[in-house]
């Protein structure tokens, strides 16, 4: 029996040692992907193991080692989300003009619109999820960090109208650095146009779920982002009005590291749940099929 | 076996006593039938006298027995599907209370609740049960939300109180109760409160001034809980069960007093011994009531909403 004993810890300190021992998601940081042609291969930013783009394909552009969510843009999110072939698009060529004649502003729309092969930085239009019809907006920050200018404030206000047009939900991605810089004051102003109509929405009693993606901040999380009926937000997707940086020197301090993100605002109550990306779908699925459902009128009454 | 109450003990003794004999048996193969049923009408006797004449106070350690069913276990029996919704949109999500959207039965519902812990960690985690302002703030949000979309609120209720504490206060504790039973008086859809545990004072009714108010039969639901009426009116807050005699706080005095609209029966024992018989009984109910109100057009049901609290109280006019 004293011998057990001694088999049991000799035993016990093995398996210690070997949990101590077990490396992260191998693949060390110093072989880079030089020979690999672009496109192909991607680095994780949150454990840094390197993805087959087919395998970050399946796994909805997050990391299946770390659960990091990559940066999609509109056209991917539209596919992995709506119900095939269901999507009509609108305004697709909407886009900016420079009412400010702001030095090298109309060369970097230029240079984004190739990038990305859109007219603006946000795509909308009407859909169906799961059968369910409804109206949804998709904000792509690689378009100039996302930020709204007034071609993204006269798209998204289109569609909310179009959502009360229709009398069907409205569903929008939010992903912006804030108000476009090179509009003035008439970027700012997209915040009080499309805040006007989220509020028809609301009176309308039109269901309006924002879903906040990487990352979210200044005038749109000052305006929209915050206050749809229901706010789900992407696992560590920067949600917050002023950036880290601005913050830390105004007040001197360090600030924690999982500051602004989803996770820290669902625990300061300013999101209704986190989801990850592979159970958007769904989620909305679900949510939009209680706000369908029948009422209570003709259930019928049993006596109590 | 954990959470046996004292007075519970003549049942344990004989349970023990009755499988005894059984496993004797069985070992043995010496045939006790006739001894084993002697036992079990002694046992079910002896149930009926503990259970039939528990006191007040009995009654409240029964409402806080742990194992009783929460109220993610209620909403989990009344919903096919649900969502569990948080946050405040202001300061804080307060995990004492939890609140989303469901199907019930096919229909709409948001169903609201506070909720105590299964455990040490989970209890710490929940406050106990005990909600701040927050808790109170992301209750109201969701029953807005509900009113958008017209669909009727279920609420849970089972706490000891609103917390009391200095966070609480400096984020206005008083006023997040207030505003909610100002709102929940003019809240343009159907609502239904139960009360599961223990229904403490305005941090019950914070949550409560509802349609229809149904009470579980060992429940208890008053303006304070017992033995801090005693501390205050005898200071000695040993005296609780005294207080529990006085203050009429249990489910049938609810109903004679005209707060309740209805007792739930529980489980022989309580609610603890058959979880999900209880969460089945509850389900029924919120069912039933949630049609019945339907049924009313909105005017009337605000109106009767209105005369419900207006004729409470009880006085002398000479």
């Amino acid at each position: 029996m004293l011998k057990d004993l001694f088999y049991k810890k000799r035993h016990r300190y093995a398996t210690v040692a070997q949990t101590n021992r077990r490396p992260r998601p191998e693949i060390p940081d110093e072989v880079p992907p030089r020979d690999v042609p672009k496109g192909l291969v991607e680095k994780c930013k949150g454990c840094g193991a390197l993805l087959m783009a087919r395998e970050l394909q399946k796994h909805a552009y997050t990391c299946p080692h770390c659960n990091y969510h990559f940066p999609i843009g509109g056209p991917e999110r539209l596919e992995m989300l709506l119900d095939e072939g269901s999507f009509e698009e609108f305004d697709a060529a909407l886009s900016s003009e420079d009412p400010l004649g702001f030095p090298g502003y109309r060369e970097k729309v230029e240079k984004a619109q190739q990038a990305t092969n859109l007219a603006e930085g946000v795509v909308t239009g009407a859909g169906r999820i799961d059968g369910q019809a409804l109206v949804v907006g998709v904000m792509d920050s690689r378009f100039i960090m996302g930020s709204m200018g007034s071609a993204v404030g006269e798209k998204l206000t289109r569609a909310m109208e179009a959502a009360l047009a229709r009398q069907c939900p409205m569903v929008l991605f939010t992903a912006s650095g804030g108000a476009r810089m090179q509009e003035g004051i008439l970027s700012l102003m997209q915040m009080a146009k499309t805040s006007a109509a989220v509020n028809r929405m609301h009176e309308a009693g039109i269901l309006y779920v924002s879903v906040i993606t990487h990352p979210t901040t200044g005038g749109v999380s000052a305006s929209f982002a915050s206050v749809g009926d229901i706010i789900l937000a992407e696992p560590g997707a920067l949600f917050g009005f002023a950036g880290r940086r601005v913050i830390e020197q105004t007040i001197r301090q360090k600030l924690p590291d999982d500051f602004q993100t989803a996770e820290f605002m669902l625990q300061h109550g300013m999101i209704d749940k986190v989801v990850h990306r592979k159970q958007m779908r769904d989620t909305l699925a679900t949510i939009l099929r209680i706000h369908a459902a029948r009422g209570w009128q003709d259930a019928g009454a049993t006596g109590v | 076996m954990p959470g046996q109450l004292e007075f519970e003990r003549p049942i344990e003794e004989l349970t023990k006593k009755l499988d005894e004999v059984r496993a004797f048996m069985r070992q043995h193969g010496i045939d006790l039938s006739q001894e084993v049923a002697r036992l079990e009408a002694e046992l079910e006797q002896v149930r009926a006298r503990v259970y039939g004449e528990l006191t007040p106070w009995q009654r409240v350690q029964i409402a806080r027995q742990p194992g009783r069913p929460t109220t993610l276990d209620y909403i989990r029996g009344l919903c096919s599907e649900f969502i569990e919704l948080h946050g405040d949109r202001n300061f804080r999500d307060d995990p004492a209370v939890i609140g989303g959207i469901g199907l019930a039965d096919g229909r709409p519902v948001t169903v609201i609740g506070t909720q105590k812990g299964r455990d040490t960690k989970e209890n710490v985690y929940r406050n106990f049960g005990m909600a701040h302002p927050e808790g109170y703030r992301k209750a109201l949000r969701l029953m807005k939300q509900a009113e958008k979309f017209g669909r009727p609120v279920v609420l849970f209720i089972d706490t000891a109180g609103a917390y009391p504490g200095m966070s609480a206060e400096e984020r206005g504790q008083s006023e997040a109760i207030a505003r909610n039973l100002l709102e929940m008086a003019g809240l343009r859809v159907p609502t239904v409160s139960f009360v599961t545990g223990e229904g403490g004072s305005g941090g019950a009714l914070g949550l409560g001034l509802t349609d229809r108010i149904y009470v579980l039969e060992y429940a208890w639901y008053s303006v304070i809980a017992p033995e801090s009426a005693a501390a205050i009116l005898w200071k000695d807050s040993t005296q609780g069960p005294r207080a529990a005699e006085l203050m009429r706080i249990g489910a049938r005095d609810l109903v004679e007093l005209g707060v309740a609209d209805g007792m739930i029966r529980e489980p022989v024992g309580g609610a603890q011994k058959n979880p999900q018989e209880m969460v089945a009984r509850v389900a029924e109910q919120a069912l039933s009531a949630l049609r019945e109100l339907a049924q009313k057009p909105l005017e009337q049901l605000l109106a009767e909403r209105y005369d419900k609290y207006r004729q409470m109280g009880i006085y002398s006019e000479s």
